[in-house]
């Protein structure tokens, strides 16, 4: 186990730069998620932790050892691909053993430590396996085995779930969290799904066209998202923006399309007049008869909520409610954010007022 | 309560035997498996057939033979041309595959690396599979010529020898050099089909192979090496039956010559059956061929049969 300190990492691909100086100090033994959506540099990233790629400047450190021009075998990390890239030829015991095979450890060795990864990831009874012969799922194991079996310093993760299918891929969460609590490595995990992020992390690293957006712990980006990119990227559905401006006169307010007056807690300093995004999240919605008209398109109940898309001054928002309102398309209701609740973004530049 | 139409009773007309037959599964079945039979037939059975026959005959061009049983045979075993070219078909085949084999791999291996201008070496690579045969060979006769040489014409000029080598002339190096030749034929095919078969491999592979410690070398043996050998199989099978079944080169080059040293069974049959006009003794040479070449295939066959990791899975 030890800890991974990326600064200022830039990559390039010919006079193309992918990444813009990425920072990200991660301590030992925690779980760290990049997530962002496809080509904001995350796998890359990763790749470039692992030594499949070379870092253009910048250095990355595991440990005190700088190790830009380690090459990958000596870099003692184990990685985990999307597509599990388990030896075909080999059967799940020869494939989760094969790195301690090349270092020359002994068959009883290779085989204890095999044994106890089986054990942990209940692969025992697949030892004799091919990887043909198992599902997704076990494959997914098989290949987390191959990593755990090396006790490397630390563990890669590159969208490992995103070939499973959705109940597989909750399972698997559970599973890979369960095994970091467990094992307590230092763990980088790569995926696009805002839900895996937020489930598994201990600290989110939000990526979008080669920069970090920000990081924090799941819930400080859920509650505190310091642009409109990270607003809406946490959180699903995703969060409300309405285009509008801050009036103060007593009590400030936001005035939305066609005059919709949405109520704001406080106005910041010097905003009166000024073009804002309004942001409320689905979940902060209520119906009161001091909420702002709404006429409602489209109900999608799920069961344990309700989704309910509705007009508001012309513009499209979704609101969740957990009871269960009589609502019909058509119907208009009185739709309310709650204003301690409620994110305001400069329009310009998109930052957290 | 009305009467609904009557439906109208199907005249049960008999239909001719001949479009009843047409609406038959099993007979339309065959129906459409004629032409692939006629076509093997014809094409395969029917020459085999007549090669068989023909070695059990004396038949010599322009006479009706009549049946010998196994006279043909018996006097081969006591012919020592013959056993010569059995002994030269195998020298030819065993070093030509090998060494054919390890230079296409070779170039495989190389040309699955990103390299520049790598189409343009992909298509060089392939110029001598390109050529007709009897060209080729044309030019390697000249390489070869006992005055014309341009192999001895340099060596001679750089100072290395002194006179020109004899490459037709004497047995072992004309073996050498038709050897050579048929490996320069040759490569291509192995590399090109080897090339294909490296580019189904997953570089992902080599990455968590990467990952996991594994040195070139070591990667190469064990993943290269395994995921390669269903293609190798097959490659190998081909190599072998056409080099041992060679004809094109060796009538150019050599004729069989000198003393019969390049001699190799196809040629020995040519010789004997068209030019000698011996067609039932031709006939047993070629049919002598059989026993090798089925041999050769056996042992793909069974090197072929897919390993455990390449079936399906069952549970």
């Amino acid at each position: 186990m030890s800890s991974v300190q990326i600064r200022d990492v830039r990559k390039s691909f010919g006079n193309f730069e992918v990444l813009h100086g990425v920072s990200i100090p991660i301590e030992d033994g925690q779980f760290v998620v990049l997530v962002g959506p496809s080509g904001c540099g995350k796998s890359t990233l990763l790749r470039m932790l692992a030594g499949l790629e070379n870092i253009t400047s910048g250095t990355i450190s595991i440990g005190d050892r700088v190790v830009n021009n380690v090459q990958p075998k000596e870099r003692d990390i184990a990685m985990v691909f999307q597509n599990y890239a388990l030896y075909p030829h080999m059967t799940v015991g020869e494939n989760m053993g094969f790195s301690l095979k090349l270092r020359n450890a002994g068959s009883d060795e290779i085989n204890k430590r095999v044994k106890r990864a089986a054990e942990i990831l209940a692969l025992s009874p697949l030892l004799e396996r091919y990887p043909r012969q198992l599902s997704g799922g076990q494959r997914q194991r098989v290949a987390m085995g191959r990593a755990i079996v090396r006790d490397p310093q630390v563990f890669l993760f590159d969208e490992p779930l995103s070939n499973l299918d959705a109940k597989l891929r909750v399972a698997m969460r559970t599973e890979i969290k369960e095994l970091h609590q467990r094992l307590k490595t230092t763990t980088v995990y790569v995926t696009h799904d805002q839900i895996e992020a937020m489930t598994m992390a201990d600290k989110i690293v939000v990526m979008h066209d080669g920069i970090v957006e920000q990081m924090g712990t799941p819930l400080e980006l859920y509650d505190k998202p310091e642009n409109q990119f990270v607003a809406g990227f946490i959180g699903s559905p995703a969060m409300n923006f309405l285009k509008g401006h801050v009036r103060v006169n007593g009590v400030a307010t936001f005035e939305g399309p066609n005059g919709v007056k949405l109520p704001l807690k406080s106005a910041p300093a010097g905003s009166d007049g000024k073009p804002v995004v309004y942001g409320v999240r689905p979940e902060h919605f209520t119906i009161a008869d001091d909420g702002a008209d709404a006429e409602i398109v489209v109900v999608e109940p799920t069961g344990s909520e309700t989704q309910v898309f509705a007009k508001v001054g012309g513009e499209q928002v979704v609101a969740v409610f957990r009871e269960r309102h009589q609502f019909n398309p058509g119907d208009r209701v009185k739709l309310k954010p709650d204003p301690t609740l409620v994110h305001l973004f400069d329009e310009a530049t998109g930052k957290r007022m | 309560m009305a009467v609904l139409a009557e439906p109208v009773a199907a005249p049960l007309k008999r239909s001719s035997l001949w479009s009843r037959a047409f609406e038959s599964r099993h007979f339309l079945g065959a129906m459409f498996m004629v032409p692939a039979i006629a076509i093997l037939i014809l094409f395969l059975a029917y020459p085999l057939a007549l090669g068989f026959w023909l070695g059990m005959t004396d038949t010599k061009i322009g006479g009706v033979g009549r049946y010998i049983g196994f006279a043909n045979f018996i006097s081969l075993s006591k012919d020592s041309v013959f056993w010569l070219s059995v002994f030269n078909t195998i020298f030819y085949t065993v070093f030509a595959s090998i060494v054919k084999f390890a230079i296409g791999l070779y170039l495989a291996l190389l040309l699955n690396e990103r390299l520049p201008f790598k189409s343009m070496v992909r298509a060089i690579v392939l110029l001598p599979f390109v050529v007709p045969t009897v060209l080729s060979a044309i030019a390697f006769w000249w390489i070869y010529d006992s005055q014309f040489s341009i192999i001895s014409w340099v060596l001679i000029k750089a100072g290395l020898l002194t006179h020109y080598i004899d490459f037709l002339g004497d047995p072992w190096n004309a073996r050498w050099s038709v050897v050579l030749a048929n490996i320069w034929r040759g490569v291509p095919f192995v590399a090109i089909t080897l090339l294909a078969g490296l580019q189904t491999i997953s570089p992902s592979l080599y990455e968590a192979a990467n990952l996991d410690g594994a040195t070139n070398l070591q990667r190469f043996r064990h993943i290269t090496l395994p995921m390669l050998s269903p293609i190798i199989a097959v490659v190998m099978t081909f190599s072998v039956l056409m080099t041992f079944t060679d004809f094109q080169l060796i009538y150019t080059i050599t004729r069989g010559g000198p003393i019969n040293a390049t001699h190799l069974m196809a040629t020995l049959s040519f010789q004997r059956a068209i030019t000698g006009g011996n067609l039932g003794e031709g006939a047993a040479i070629s049919n002598a061929m059989i026993p090798f070449l089925v041999a050769a295939i056996l042992l793909s066959f069974f090197g072929l049969q897919r390993s455990r990791w390449q079936q399906g899975g069952r549970d």
